[in-house]
């Protein structure tokens, strides 16, 4: 009887891509939310390296870094599988959804934590992400004909971006501005309402008012505000 | 005819890795040195046009960027002898380490030798790095009863560290330290000289004193003060 738990922060974009991944998988498991100021017993025992969220824990042998536990899900729950199954589309996804992480989540916390030209350049940052990731759709959806990154399926790459969707409109509220998606980046507008219908994106992602409510007071933190 | 190339520096330690598991694959290859910018060739600019930078295997026209992701094509492509272990458990533990090298490690040795300030605190991060690593390679080599981190293979996790080996001396020269090894980290001690016996090793990676000449002269270059 398998024996599954995830440790996690509701607000964390990294945490609902575990989420999602068990969900799309009907894997049951068990929740704990964090406190990040007070960390519990478990999530120091259970990543004592890097003491984050998220981490999921399969018969008691934890998994740690949000991208290695969808690997680990897709290949714990071998059918109907994640990733590609052509060694170079695999490649292509594991180096999206790394740039998910670099680039387009740097950018999004620089957003958050700064203010002037230091916000200006993240916003900056921001839409050249948004853009290349556009690109990348295209190519990847056969021109907008398929309905995902993973083709016809929804897959890695989908579950690793999807979550940053909540926090758009904080992006937007935090750095004064709107991001073009209608307008510049169409297929991604797409993408982001046909994820959404998916139970178990609906499940996993928070209001983004609920997300923007946290991140005023992140800020708050960094600048004083 | 599979045709592949490799875009690289031959100091890089990110760089190494990909030389070294095409030779333990017995894969033919063709070597580019690269130099930085504004020297980067227009192969390079075109072939890693995100981040512009080497590692970049191309491999029949296609190019695959970020080294532990080649890692993985690597083994993918050429699947035989594979390089990540077969257990879903022991996959997700070997990507998790590989990510630590490069999150923690390769962080800790880069304060060392490229800030002026930091110094101190890069030092006894690696100290401190080194010995979650003893202890990942402990667990994995079944207390030190098999040779690697791949436990009887040689594998993704050896094949992602072993090129900082000819770093250790570039790291405790310009830190001025002696790294404890014999005394602190003998399981990894008696794991690099292992690993400097395969042939793909020996073929790869430079000599300390000609890496620490290196970047001596690249110090020189960059750093003012």
């Amino acid at each position: 009887m398998d024996q599954v738990k995830v440790l996690n922060t509701w607000i964390s974009p990294f945490g609902m891509r575990v989420l999602i991944g068990l969900e799309e998988k009907g894997v049951k498991y068990e929740y704990q939310e964090e406190v990040l100021s007070n960390k519990s017993e478990l999530l120091l025992q259970m990543n004592p390296v890097h003491k984050k969220i998220p981490v999921l824990i399969h018969n008691s042998r934890p998994v740690c870094e949000s991208l290695i536990i969808l690997q680990y899900i897709d290949e714990a729950w071998g059918f109907t599988q994640f990733l590609p199954s052509k060694p170079y589309d695999r490649a292509l996804a594991r180096f999206w959804a790394d740039f998910t992480d670099k680039k387009f989540y740097d950018a999004g916390a620089r957003i958050i934590k700064s203010k002037d030209e230091a916000q200006e350049q993240a916003k900056r940052d921001l839409l050249e992400s948004f853009q290349l990731l556009e690109g990348i759709l295209k190519e990847m959806s056969a021109g907008g004909s398929l309905p995902f990154f993973g083709g016809k399926d929804f897959g890695f790459l989908d579950i690793a971006f999807i979550p940053f969707t909540s926090w758009f409109h904080t992006y937007e509220s935090l750095g004064n501005f709107k991001i073009p998606l209608e307008s510049e980046y169409p297929l991604l507008d797409a993408w982001v309402k046909k994820c959404m219908e998916r139970d178990s994106v609906k499940k996993a992602l928070p209001s983004p008012d609920k997300v923007l409510e946290y991140a005023i007071q992140l800020r708050k933190g960094f600048l004083g505000d | 005819m599979d045709k592949v190339k490799v875009l690289s520096k031959w100091v890089s330690m990110f760089g190494m890795r990909v030389p070294i598991a095409l030779e333990e694959k017995g894969v033919k290859y063709e070597y580019q040195e690269e130099d930085l910018a504004p020297n980067k060739s227009d192969l390079l600019l075109q072939m890693n046009s995100v981040y512009k930078k080497i590692p970049v295997l191309i491999h029949n026209g296609q190019p695959i960027c970020e080294s532990l992701i080649i890692l993985q094509y690597i083994d993918e492509a050429w699947d035989y002898k594979q390089l990540l272990p077969i257990n879903p458990y022991d996959r997700a533990l070997a990507r998790f380490w590989a990510d630590f090298i490069d999150k923690k490690f390769f962080d800790s040795g880069f304060r060392i030798v490229w800030s002026k300030d930091k110094v101190e605190e890069g030092k006894r991060d690696m100290l401190e790095n080194l010995q979650f690593l003893e202890g990942a390679l402990k667990e994995m080599s079944a207390g030190g009863s098999l040779p690697f981190f791949g436990g009887k293979d040689f594998g993704f996790l050896d094949i992602a560290f072993i090129p900082f080996a000819c770093w250790f001396h570039i790291y405790e020269t310009i830190g001025n330290f002696k790294i404890p090894f014999d005394s602190e980290y003998p399981l990894l001690d008696a794991w690099v000289k292992r690993c400097m016996e395969r042939d793909s090793v020996k073929k790869v990676l430079p000599s300390p004193d000609r890496a620490l000449e290196d970047i001596l002269q690249l110090r020189a270059r960059y750093m003012v003060g």
